[in-house]
């Protein structure tokens, strides 16, 4: 008898274990004006920390509040924590007004219907979709469709270099092809100095880059039907290519395989490594103690010729978007709020301080957007950035390629050989995920 | 002996109420007699049977429903809309020629090393420094205090603090192996590659083991010291005292830890969670970090239910002979 018991009570708790998987059905519609006076707002961390950031908006929030007499809850979420955060509102239905999101998930979240769409009538209510940008407004969802965010902060990858680094190695100029930068790499490389930094355990960072290169080599991840197409011979060489900087080339230490929380940024403030493909770093080098004038900022190499589009195309359309829950109880102030933050004076202010370029084309011609490290965002932006293929199984494909080229990394690290055929295997087993 | 008659066999005995229960009666609700002699139990176990209900039964139900359903981002937000799929996510995950089926059976393979190994150290660990604490020493609170801290401190705080000294380069791990011992000829990798599973038997280990002291040294409290000092005037050494009175007494707080620490480390998420991240290295792929992936990851909520139902069954079966064997041995040793 006491077996059974016992028995029972462990069947209970096993089973209590691991069916954690819960569910909510969750009401559809277009929200409601059930709560006129509040709002609230996931905003991502887009500043040197979450701290730094409830700084930045709250005053924002207030202006807004004056104006408007509607009260924001804030709340600053990390990117390691966002996705999952999204994920769990949208299946409990219970999730902020506001929210950002990372531009790249735009097509995913957009298959959720969770978010309100951005049609002809709501881009009126926020003054037009002629204000934004056009590239930012394709990387808010899927083709074809009412986009599923408004853009909020436009991003591209640059190359920052230090400058006394360079001149110590006896280089005058930044790097304009991926050849001059593993020759330059190799001059700096030496005596615990190394010339490149990675984030080889941040799977949205490897996918940035391998995209990129990916593109430079004629391929991409997605066929035209929205298939994975991982193990075509431009994506494997374009993923060889990028650890192969460990690996073969031996211009970023092998640390920086297990770098994932923003560390080669450090190491770069630090003066151990002399370059790094980032998005908008200023500010956080400055956080650091480094000096403008110590870094440089050049647009990311190709393999010949000058950046442009097509196989000169050398950064991912990066951004940040604002999307609205389609259940909000205050459907009206939510679009308000979006309205005031892709103001021009809000978007003037917020990206200057950010160091990101506004999506907003009349906030873009403020001087403080052609200031040098800017310019190069602006013109990679304007001419030579593609956008992550829009489509629902883009948030699988950062993680199943991330992966994969985590794994590389671990390889090269550990000094094993990292060859085309290991790197096709990886990314087979990648795409086959994917068919699930 | 005396017989008590009590007021209820008074009150069916006779025609109607007693004297002594009147005012008693008067106040409470009256219980028909035909649930109060059947039904009382059944009652009295309701609220209870509710929550059950409410916290892990209809949860589970949900789940293994989920289980049989594709369902994906596009339907997360109705899931009872999802298309069904009768067998699919359980052909797709047993099918270990597939990638999907090898992953799940390598991540099951390092689950049972990791669980083997971080439940016997654990209970090593657990059993010397219990068995070292019955000897009265100077110290001992204080020493008693050190051990358990590990269970006293939240679990995220402690692991990512192992996050950090497991770090290559700044770790005091490697600072440790490498700078001060020259164990090592270059700094080693914890958090990515092979080592990663031993950095996580680690933290394992010393998250788990202080709740394993704590239960055998409540145990050991219930051993009379007479069956140690008898031994001892037969003759008996420590070894033998150990083997002979403190392990064979320990029998059934060891049934229950045993069972408590393989549910619990099997489950384990927080430890590789946090310290590798959502993509763990594939030598320390964890089960339930293998199952969040496949459901919160790549979105596939069916597939991981049905990962999730299989795992159940796997444990269920475990546990079910577990308990067989143990309850066959005690009966054994009963007789």
């Amino acid at each position: 008898m006491r077996t059974r018991a016992a028995l029972a009570v462990t069947v209970v708790t096993a089973l209590a274990a691991v069916t954690g998987c819960g569910g909510g059905a969750s009401t559809d519609g277009g929200g409601s004006n059930e709560s006129p006076k509040t709002l609230t707002y996931w905003a991502s961390n887009q500043g040197p920390s979450v701290e730094a950031d409830k700084k930045i908006l709250t005053p924002e929030l207030k202006k807004f509040e004056e104006q408007t007499g509607i009260k924001v809850k804030l709340e600053v979420i990390p990117w390691s924590d966002l996705l999952n955060r999204i994920l769990a509102a949208t299946a409990s239905g219970q999730g902020p007004d506001v929210l950002n999101i990372g531009n790249t998930w735009s097509a995913s979240l957009q298959a959720t219907g969770a978010l309100l769409p951005w049609d002809q009538k709501n881009f009126d209510a926020i003054g037009g979709r002629d204000r934004f940008v056009t590239s930012a407004v394709a990387s808010a969802g899927a083709e074809g469709k009412d986009p599923a965010a408004v853009p909020l902060y436009s991003l591209a990858y640059a190359l920052y270099y230090n400058k006394k680094m360079f001149a110590d190695a006896g280089i005058s100029q930044p790097p304009a092809t991926w050849d001059q930068l593993v020759a330059d790499g190799k001059k700096i490389s030496k005596g615990g100095k190394w010339a490149l930094g990675a984030e080889g355990g941040n799977l949205a960072n490897n996918i940035h880059q391998v995209f990129v290169l990916g593109k430079q080599h004629g391929a991409d991840f997605f066929d035209s039907s929205g298939k994975p197409t991982f193990t075509s011979d431009g994506a494997v060489a374009a993923v060889k290519q990028y650890v192969d900087f460990m690996a073969k080339d031996k211009i970023v230490a092998p640390g920086n395989a297990e770098y994932a929380q923003n560390q080669s940024l450090q190491d770069f403030a630090r003066g151990k490594t002399a370059m790094v493909l980032w998005q908008a770093a200023a500010s956080t080098f400055a956080a650091q103690g480094m000096k403008p004038a110590d870094w440089g900022v050049a647009p990311v190499p190709v393999a010949a010729g000058a950046p442009g589009t097509g196989q000169n195309t050398n950064s991912m359309v990066a951004g940040i978007n604002m999307a609205v829950f389609k259940n909000t109880k205050n459907i009206d102030g939510a679009k308000k709020f979006v309205k005031f933050m892709t103001s021009d004076a809000e978007q003037k202010l917020l990206n200057k301080t950010y160091g990101s370029i506004p999506p907003v084309k009349a906030a873009q011609q403020d001087p403080a957007f052609s200031a040098p490290d800017l310019k190069v965002l602006r013109d990679t932006l304007a001419t030579s950035a593609a956008p992550l293929p829009q489509v629902p199984a883009e948030s699988q494909f950062e993680t199943a390629v991330g992966t994969a080229v985590k794994e590389l990394w671990a390889d090269a690290a550990a000094g094993r050989p990292v060859t085309t055929e290991s790197v096709k295997d990886r990314l087979a087993k990648a795409q086959q995920q994917m068919q699930q | 002996m005396t017989t008590t008659v009590t007021p209820g066999r008074t009150d069916r005995a006779g025609s109607g109420e007693s004297v002594g229960t009147t005012d008693t009666r008067r106040r409470l609700p009256r219980i028909p007699d035909r649930i109060r002699h059947g039904g009382l139990p059944y009652l009295l176990l309701l609220p209870a049977i509710v929550l059950e209900m409410l916290v892990h039964l209809i949860p589970m139900v949900i789940g293994i429903t989920m289980s049989f359903r594709q369902l994906t981002q596009f339907y997360i937000r109705n899931w009872g809309e999802a298309p069904w799929a009768a067998f699919d996510n359980y052909r797709v995950a047993v099918d270990f020629d597939a990638p999907i089926g090898q992953a799940l059976l390598h991540s099951f393979y390092v689950t049972c090393l990791f669980t083997v190994l971080a439940v016997g150290l654990s209970w090593l660990f657990g059993v010397a420094a219990a068995i070292m604490m019955q000897e009265n020493f100077r110290g001992r609170g204080l020493l008693r205090a050190v051990f358990l801290t590990p269970y006293a401190l939240p679990v995220y705080a402690a692991v990512i603090t192992w996050a950090f000294m497991f770090q290559r380069d700044n770790g005091l791990i490697n600072h440790v192996l490498h700078d001060q011992l020259g164990l090592t000829d270059e700094p080693s990798f914890w958090l990515i590659g092979d080592n990663s599973f031993i950095a996580l038997v680690v933290v394992a280990v010393w998250k788990s083991w202080p709740f394993a002291f704590l239960i055998i040294m409540a145990g050991l409290q219930n051993i009379p010291r007479e069956l140690y000092e008898a031994a001892a005037i037969d003759g008996a050494g420590i070894w033998q005292q150990i083997r002979k009175i403190t392990l064979p007494s320990l029998r059934p707080v060891n049934q229950v830890l045993v069972l408590v620490l393989f549910l619990w480390t099997f489950n384990d998420f927080n430890t590789p969670y946090v310290l590798f991240g959502r993509a763990a290295p594939e030598a320390a792929d964890l089960i339930s970090i293998h199952i969040y992936q496949s459901s919160f990851v790549t979105w596939n909520f069916g597939s991981g239910s049905a990962m999730s139902v299989l795992l159940l069954l796997f444990l269920l079966l475990v546990t079910a002979v577990y308990l067989l064997l143990t309850s066959r041995g005690r009966k054994a040793a009963d007789a």
